[in-house]
């Protein structure tokens, strides 16, 4: 049987600030998918208590400010699938969404969860980063605002301090943004990414068709990756080839190429080194080729 | 800490340890053994129920998360007015449409996926899923099959799903 260390369910966000503020300190369990896999297998030292966030509502929901697309952290990947509002904000995020698990892992794991646990592959952070998301954090100090450049502060280490916990992820609304999303796996469910990308850039001039496709030229490009680095990354080298020019096949060779010598992927059981950064790079071109229409 | 929460329409209430995996707590705790466990760490889908109206690992879903909440098993689903009255479980030979159809088809070979199979399907098709193959696949992607190749058990569902396609592949 796995280990069951002590675990309270607090009903309000003040009661769980008042929970993780108190020693020692707590691991917070939203869905579980992470954690019961972690109390299961006997990975890491188990925390000395858990506070199961599930029951505070004050984390749910996904709404729309006048700027910005606000997820709650308990939002999971179903009701991120499901909602409408994702969709027309932040189509990428359904995506990843839909590539996590299946429908057991899907049901249970959250955005707040996939944050927390700061794994180099979890799938929704390059999208994330990509949108420029701001992870909203509280405590009983208050609350505070993260950009998720800064959010992942080492390989599963977070900037929050041990009291505070994610509240909710603002996605700011950008006119004409486009973004992309594509993951490789071993297969297409229940797999941990090998590689796992998402770009975003809006598009100017007049070439620009329907869904920015065409050879208008790019402006605030992100390009950010999973599982090639102890972190999801921003690959700046590749940004910067990007930044301004217009989606041709010459843009894509040195965008590829910038992105496979920016990144050093390692070797693990899901892949190795050499075929992260041959992959990435490709699905690079390849999306970058898609937008191009060519 | 005490939990109390519905499993296959019964009320249950148990003092147990919170963070105790909802697998044990049916496996053990209740003696309900018609949800196996397979990799016990959300890979392979074996330990399927339906937590409420969603089908959830339930090697992954501490009890404490539970409490208050309705619980359906391999157990539950054979219709309650042709089961025995043993205190949880149904009875040998009285079957629901979806087990009907996996038998018939060839779709429960070894069973060691079968209940948490029966359960991903079950929560496809009370959602108004469609015997449409795509989808099928991608209701059941997280349970693992060694047996089968799949082809029988979505073809069983299909069958489920609309009676009229019983000729298809699936």
């Amino acid at each position: 049987m796995a280990v069951e260390p002590p675990v309270e369910s607090p009903r309000t966000l003040a009661e769980a600030f008042e929970l993780m503020a108190t020693e020692p300190p707590a691991r917070p369990i939203a869905g579980g998918t992470d954690v019961m896999v972690q109390l299961a297998g006997e990975i890491g030292e188990p925390p000395e208590r858990l506070v199961d966030l599930w029951r505070v509502d004050g984390l749910r929901g996904i709404s729309l400010e006048p700027r910005a697309l606000s997820i709650g952290a308990l939002t999971t990947y179903t009701q991120l699938r499901r909602s409408a509002l994702v969709a027309e904000v932040a189509p990428a995020l359904v995506e990843a969404a839909a590539t996590i698990g299946a429908a057991q892992i899907q049901n249970r794991g959250t955005v707040g969860g996939n944050l927390g646990n700061a794994s180099p592959a979890g799938d929704t952070l390059p999208v994330l980063l990509a949108l420029d998301a701001e992870v909203v954090a509280g405590s009983a100090r208050g609350e505070r605002s993260i950009p998720i450049g800064s959010f992942f502060a080492g390989y599963r280490r977070t900037a929050l301090t041990p009291d505070e916990l994610i509240l909710r992820v603002r996605i700011p609304i950008v006119p004409g943004r486009e973004a992309r999303f594509r993951k490789v796996g071993t297969r297409r469910a229940q797999a941990i990414s090998k590689v796992v990308l998402a770009v975003a850039w809006r598009a100017d001039g007049s070439a620009a068709g329907a869904g920015g496709a065409g050879g208008g030229s790019w402006r605030g490009v992100r390009v950010a990756l999973g599982s090639v680095a102890p972190t999801p990354i921003r690959a700046s080298a590749a940004e910067a080839v990007l930044e301004g020019a217009s989606p041709t096949p010459e843009t894509a060779d040195r965008a590829a190429e910038a992105l496979a010598a920016q990144i050093s992927p390692i070797d693990d059981v899901r892949s190795t080194a050499g075929y992260r950064r041959l992959v990435a790079a490709r699905v690079l071109h390849r999306l970058i080729r898609d937008a191009g229409a060519w | 800490m005490n939990v109390r929460f519905l499993v296959n329409g019964e009320p249950v209430e148990l003092d147990v340890p919170g963070m105790r995996r909802l697998l044990d707590v049916l496996r053990e705790d209740l003696g309900l053994s018609g949800t196996k466990e397979g990799c016990g760490e959300g890979e392979c889908g074996a330990c399927s129920v339906i937590l409420d109206s969603a089908v959830v690992d339930a090697c992954l879903v501490p009890i404490c998360q539970v409490d208050g909440h309705t619980v359906r098993t391999v157990e539950g689903l054979a219709p309650a007015a042709a089961r025995g009255r043993t205190r949880h479980g149904a009875e040998v030979g009285s079957l629901d449409d979806l087990q009907q159809a996996f038998l018939e088809t060839g779709g429960a070979q070894c069973g060691i996926c079968t209940p948490g199979m029966l359960m991903a399907a079950r929560a496809y098709l009370d959602d108004g899923g469609a015997a449409d193959e795509e989808a099928i696949r991608t209701a059941i992607a997280g349970n693992l099959c060694r047996c089968t190749g799949y082809t029988k058990i979505v073809e069983a569902i299909a069958r489920v799903a609309n009676p009229g396609s019983m000729g298809d592949r699936g």
